[in-house]
């Protein structure tokens, strides 16, 4: 019962007044408004980031564009949602990261890239490009890192939004820049805990679980094929809801809800990943190097 | 002793109090998600006290820690009320209007000072001072405990010793305030609302009341026994002495799972005829006459579970049950038309909307909203019912509505057994965050770091027995002794072993455990053993077969 008074100001958007609850950003009074902006580095609940510069609009009186999901509305704002000036910034965030990350598992960057006909190909063919080995140090879920696009979204659940394990951060700078786990240690050598909250939030496939990987790998993948029952927890007694995705009378993959009061979509490694005693469980295929015990 | 059996209160409350008071829990790893909400609630401002024997991965989340000898809280817990009542923090005037039997309870603590308390539970006079004030000063406080406090040969009389703590500061009753056991399976909490208690009637009624017999025989047609049956620990009793010649297990191992696991096997064994209804061939699936093979009730069959906050939730079919598995509720119903009686439930929904007419808890519970809501807290009455938060704010209403909440004034005594020159050490039991309970739900999946239980020693104690980090050892106990790969762990105390039980397997804990159990729950002591232990092979020079078998058993 965090009791914060909030009042009501009014921001001009595209030339059309509108009121907006003080304390919130640009983007959810846009949102509230039926007003969406692209956002890719964003996630609802989560301490945005700022990274990704999709979501950006022009404001009067300020000098550069501004990251609707991290700026405050003020009485009086007024903002440009989809200026020219504000088109052209977007359709060159796509062009970069298309450029230098494989977009093949983000149908939603790729949804952008035409709707703001995005040519990453214009940079020519000798563009940085992240090329990482894949990462399969264990057989619950792999790091692609060639398709990450450093939105923060894994360092922070992992960090103070939700786990307090942080195992998780950026190491590097500029384009070296890379999610890491401490000089590159393997995962089971880590902190990690395997909660797999930051599979949930990534929004690339950059962090895939097992099955989910190798079934894309083998083309047995088909969200069209999937259905989705909430049922609750098997485990300990917190009753946390799980959605099992089902394929084939196979569970596939392990979510939960992000808007329920119990785990915002959070869960730990027994309710995410295991499942496998359950017959129709999906197997991933085990790894010479990430089996044995120690 | 507020006549309700659940918690309190609410995760969200753990958002928004002011003190989350951690009593023999290991949310952190025993929790995970809960915890989630504690972490909120720290990182909104809330003050973290934890008391464990062992400074577990949740204790070193806190504020204070408290190092308390296993199976000492009680008189930590009457030293805290004793501070309180001494330096006249207590809230008068909810004690005198919600409360009763306060002089019995002071008399009983006047003895438990700070120092007196020292000697008994490790914990410094000084921190105890601290830490009552610290709560009984907190403007909203929650205590929340698990296994660490029930599975104790005293367990009632030490959850009696936390509650009294609530009644004094008023910390019950009100939102952010109240008492939380954090149940260990997800429906433990349903299964005793339910009347899977020897007890209860479905709905918390008492069995011995004639007229909570009536309401149910009218709605069943059949005479109830008026009488409180046997819990587990009775029901063992009662199969020594040759009163129980046949059992019907349905998803327990209790082989596996319960104190002293010789005698457990050679109880049932020696049965008469034991019929198991389980998904796995457990080990005590292994000693049946019938195997009822059952589907997995949340992912093959519909119904609902309750957690940890009373919140009623639905699990759901998502896919098909292997073979011949039949739901549970149909397996029952067959058994039951057999016997003569002509039941006609088609559906999980059909057996809850009885429910729904028989507990004066669940009646605004339709699948429908359940399924909307995300789950809905008991009690719920009617159909608008929203749920309910938390409990007992009757307790604040002027005067009190119903029942005073009555002081229930305990003494410690030390655990059944404790270490001497044959078994000097202590062991003491518990889970880890990726295993759950013997291992027939965790052992399939690849845990990444492997799966094994192992002997946690305190390095100083490893070092004086010429033990180091992934020997081979030997613990023996009184019931009998195994082998398992020790492992250094600066988290205990000295003198203190920690074991995990999730391997049955490879490394049958249970066979080291103790019987001794409480009268009032039935509870076995899993928390306390005295061991003996010794270096059998070095790390390195062992094979997995020379460990998890038996070395002898003492215990059948």
């Amino acid at each position: 019962m965090s009791v914060t008074k909030t009042g009501t100001v009014t921001i001009e958007v595209d030339g059309r007044p509108l009121d907006a609850e003080e304390g919130a950003t640009v983007l959810q009074t846009l949102r509230r408004h039926g007003i969406d902006l692209p956002t890719l580095c964003h996630y609802e609940g989560l301490t945005p980031a700022s990274a990704c510069r999709a979501c950006v609009v022009e404001i009067e009186g300020a000098r550069t564009l501004v990251p609707a999901c991290s700026r405050p509305v003020q009485n009086g704002m007024k903002i440009r949602t989809n200026s020219e000036r504000v088109r052209r910034a977007r359709k060159m965030v796509f062009e970069l990261l298309a450029s230098a990350v494989d977009t093949s598992t983000y149908p939603e960057l790729q949804a952008y890239m035409r709707e703001y006909g995005a040519d990453p190909a214009r940079f020519g063919d000798d563009v940085a490009r992240v090329s990482e080995p894949v990462r399969e140090d264990n057989l619950l879920y792999v790091r692609d890192y060639d398709k990450c696009i450093l939105c923060y979204r894994c360092v922070e659940v992992c960090g103070e939004n939700a786990q307090f394990t942080f195992a998780l951060s950026v190491a590097g700078r500029g384009f070296q820049a890379r999610v890491d786990t401490g000089a590159g240690t393997p995962l089971p050598d880590s902190r990690c805990v395997f909660c797999g909250n930051c599979v949930a939030v990534c929004p690339s496939g950059a962090l895939m679980p097992s099955i989910e990987y190798h079934m894309r790998e083998a083309g047995t993948w088909d969200e069209g094929r999937q259905q989705v029952t909430t049922t609750t927890c098997p485990y300990c007694g917190v009753g946390c809801p799980l959605e099992l995705h089902v394929q084939d009378n196979r569970i596939v993959k392990v979510t939960s809800p992000r808007d329920h009061p119990v785990t915002y979509g959070n869960l730990c490694v027994k309710g995410r990943f295991g499942f496998a005693y359950v017959e129709g469980a999906a197997t991933a295929p085990v790894a010479p190097a990430a089996t044995g015990r120690d | 002793m507020y006549g309700a059996g659940g918690a309190t209160t609410s995760y969200e409350e753990m958002e928004h109090t002011s003190l989350l008071f951690l009593w023999g829990a290991n949310p952190r790893e025993a929790h995970p998600i809960i915890f989630h909400h504690m972490l909120r609630g720290i990182k909104n401002g809330a003050r973290l006290v934890v008391v464990d024997p062992r400074f577990t991965s949740t204790a070193q989340f806190a504020h204070i820690y408290l190092r308390v000898r296993v199976g000492t809280d009680i008189a930590l817990a009457n030293a805290i009320g004793q501070v309180i009542l001494e330096e006249g923090l207590a809230h008068q005037a909810f004690i005198e209007n919600a409360t009763e039997g306060l002089s019995a309870y002071q008399e009983k603590v006047a003895r438990y000072t700070p120092e007196f308390a020292e000697a008994v539970t490790g914990v410094p006079a000084s921190q105890i001072r601290t830490v009552a004030r610290l709560y009984a000063q907190a403007p909203r406080a929650i205590i929340a405990w698990t296994l660490g406090i029930t599975e104790h040969h005293n367990a009632t009389d030490t959850v009696y010793a936390l509650a009294n703590l609530a009644n004094l500061t008023g910390h019950i009753g009100r939102y952010g305030a109240g008492l939380a056991p954090l149940r260990g399976q997800n429906n433990v909490q349903g299964g005793g609302d339910m009347g899977a208690l020897p007890n209860r009637l479905p709905g918390g009624f008492e069995v011995e009341n004639p007229e909570a017999r009536a309401r149910f025989e009218a709605a069943w047609g059949v005479k109830i026994p008026p009488k409180v049956g046997r819990h587990q620990s009775l029901m063992f009793d009662g199969m020594e002495k040759g009163e129980i010649r046949v059992a019907y297990v349905i998803g327990e191992n209790p082989v596996m799972s319960e104190a002293n696991h010789a005698r457990v096997e050679r109880l049932f064994a020696g049965l008469d005829f034991l019929v198991v209804q389980d998904v796995f061939l457990t080990e005590t699936a292994a000693l049946a006459d019938v195997v009822l093979p059952s589907a997995l009730s949340w992912v093959e069959c519909d119904g609902t579970v309750t957690s940890s906050e009373r919140r009623v939730q639905l699990v759901r079919k998502a896919v098909d049950p292997p073979g011949e598995a039949r739901d549970d509720i149909m397996i029952i119903q067959a058994l039951a038309r057999r016997l003569g009686h002509d039941w006609h439930y088609t559906s999980a929904e059909d057996v809850w909307n009885e429910v729904r007419t028989l507990s004066p808890l669940h009646p605004g519970m339709s699948y429908q909203r359940l399924a909307a809501a995300g789950g809905l807290q008991w009690p719920c009455p009617d159909e608008d019912h929203p749920g309910t938060k938390f409990l007992h704010d009757r307790l604040w209403k002027w005067p009190v509505e119903g029942k005073r909440a009555p002081f229930v004034p305990v003494d410690w005594e030390p655990p059944r057994e404790t270490p001497d020159d044959d078994f000097p050490f202590l062991l003491t039991t518990g889970r880890r965050l990726e295993f759950y309970n013997t291992g027939t739900q965790s052992r399939a999946y690849h845990w990444p770091r492997g799966q094994m239980t192992y002997v946690q020693i305190h390095p100083a104690d490893a070092e004086r027995l010429g033990i180091q980090d992934g020997d081979l050892v030997q613990v023996s106990s009184r019931r009998g002794s195994l082998r398992a790969p020790a492992r250094l762990d600066p988290t205990l105390a000295p003198g203190l072993l920690f074991m995990a039980f999730h391997h049955p397997d490879l490394v049958p804990t249970n066979l080291l455990t103790v019987d001794a159990w409480d009268p009032k729950s039935g509870t076995a002591e899993f928390k306390a053993a005295a061991v003996a232990l010794k270096r059998v092979a070095p790390r390195g020079s062992w094979t997995e077969d020379m460990l998890g078998k038996e070395v002898s058993r003492h215990g059948a």
